[in-house]
């Protein structure tokens, strides 16, 4: 499926293509256009040589600090509903102390976007699916909100929506009677842009997320993983996250 | 009753219903007593595909697009709703829900239930840009 023919090279298809161009060639030395270069084009399906991730550092995040919910909401429409215990919830800020050390941190918790997600697994109408790219997501047009991959998520990531919903962002559909979670921004990501909390937390200064292709060795997050040293939450369930923590 | 009896008859049922499909539009639209949709498009021009074909397959293409969108990422705008809803929003109300919205009147008059829009916003994004 292609675009009208007025659109073939339209101003954002050409800046992909200069921006690909670019991408290859060495701006300065050690710096490159990685994230650009990695841009698709909107026709391109998502590449399965892609494992979009996320690596927080959990000695930069505060406690108490909650800009990324916060950006999370504001991006996605979660609005209150004046039920605080049924309202979804996409990321969530939990304190966990090692009670012999005393030593604390801080995680922001959301879809950990499993290579092998146990919510794919039990979900009976194939609505819950995980993306060529690693990103885990639930295809609402055929969520029934049986609520099954809310129970076997290990991380808690998953909701359900109790009520009625109007004014969503209009990038963002959700709706009453489905299962949700965090979708790692898919909508954003698409447009070559990072999730609302990376850069909500990279914008207040706090650099505690970094978010890119773990599959591409240049890329800011592999090369971060690849030199210090980060774990999975549940790392005993073996189902290799995409999302990794620093510091825990 | 022998079965070449039967299937003749149902036959000459199918052409009949066939026919009545044919006729009854046009009957309804002819009749004064029955309301008639309100198509009244904000932004007049020329949409993705034909008029007919809109009208008969949209829902196909928007199915259609939807997988793709949703299951593979690819974005194009051409059969996006988000797209439908960025020119086929009433200029009153700014929405294609309401009485005499785009979607609705015409989905009210067919008797067809549009659940688009119980997830999907009615009402087009503000100026500021983004992806269907």
């Amino acid at each position: 499926m292609s675009e009208n023919a007025n659109d073939g090279l339209s101003r954002r298809g050409f800046l992909a293509i200069s921006a690909a161009t670019l991408g290859g060639v060495m701006l300065a030395p050690g710096i490159r256009l990685i994230e650009i270069a990695g841009a698709r084009a909107p026709d391109e399906p998502a590449s399965k040589n892609v494992r979009w991730g996320l690596l927080i550092d959990t000695n930069k995040c505060t406690p108490g600090c909650d800009d990324c919910v916060k950006a999370c909401a504001t991006e996605n429409g979660l609005k209150s509903t004046g039920h605080p215990r049924t309202e979804p919830q996409w990321i969530r800020k939990v304190e966990v102390k090692d009670t012999r050390s005393g030593r604390g941190n801080s995680v922001p918790v959301m879809c950990q976007h499993c290579e092998h997600p146990p919510c794919v697994d039990v979900c009976p109408t194939g609505a819950s699916f995980k993306r060529d790219d690693g990103i885990v997501l639930v295809d609402r047009h055929i969520c029934i909100g049986c609520r099954y991959c809310i129970m076997a998520c290990p991380y808690k990531a998953r909701s359900i929506v109790f009520q009625a919903i109007t004014g969503q962002n209009a990038d963002v559909p959700r709706g009453n009677g489905c299962a949700e979670g965090c979708t790692l921004c898919v909508h954003r990501v698409d447009r070559n842009e990072q999730p609302a909390c990376v850069e909500a937390c990279t914008r207040a200064g706090h650099n505690a997320m970094v978010f890119g292709d773990l599959n591409d060795p240049q890329s800011e997050i592999a090369q971060r993983v690849a030199k210090y040293a980060s774990t999975h939450i549940r790392a005993d369930l073996e189902l290799n996250p995409g999302v990794r923590y620093q510091g825990l | 009753m022998n079965a070449k009896w039967i299937g003749a008859s149902a036959g000459r049922v199918a052409s009949v219903l066939c026919l009545l499909a044919l006729l009854l539009p046009a009957l309804a639209f002819a009749s004064d007593r029955v309301p008639k949709p309100v198509i009244d498009i904000a932004n007049p021009g020329k949409c993705v595909e034909d008029t007919a074909l809109m009208r008969r397959e949209h829902p196909d293409l928007l199915k259609h697009q939807r997988d793709l969108t949703m299951h593979e990422g690819i974005r194009t705008k051409k059969y996006s709703l988000k797209a439908c809803v960025q020119c086929h929003a009433s200029k009153t109300t700014g929405s294609v829900l309401g009485e005499k919205g785009f979607c609705q009147s015409c989905h009210a008059y067919a008797s067809v239930q549009i659940d688009c829009f119980n997830c999907h916003e009615a009402k087009p994004k503000p100026a500021s840009g983004g992806n269907p």
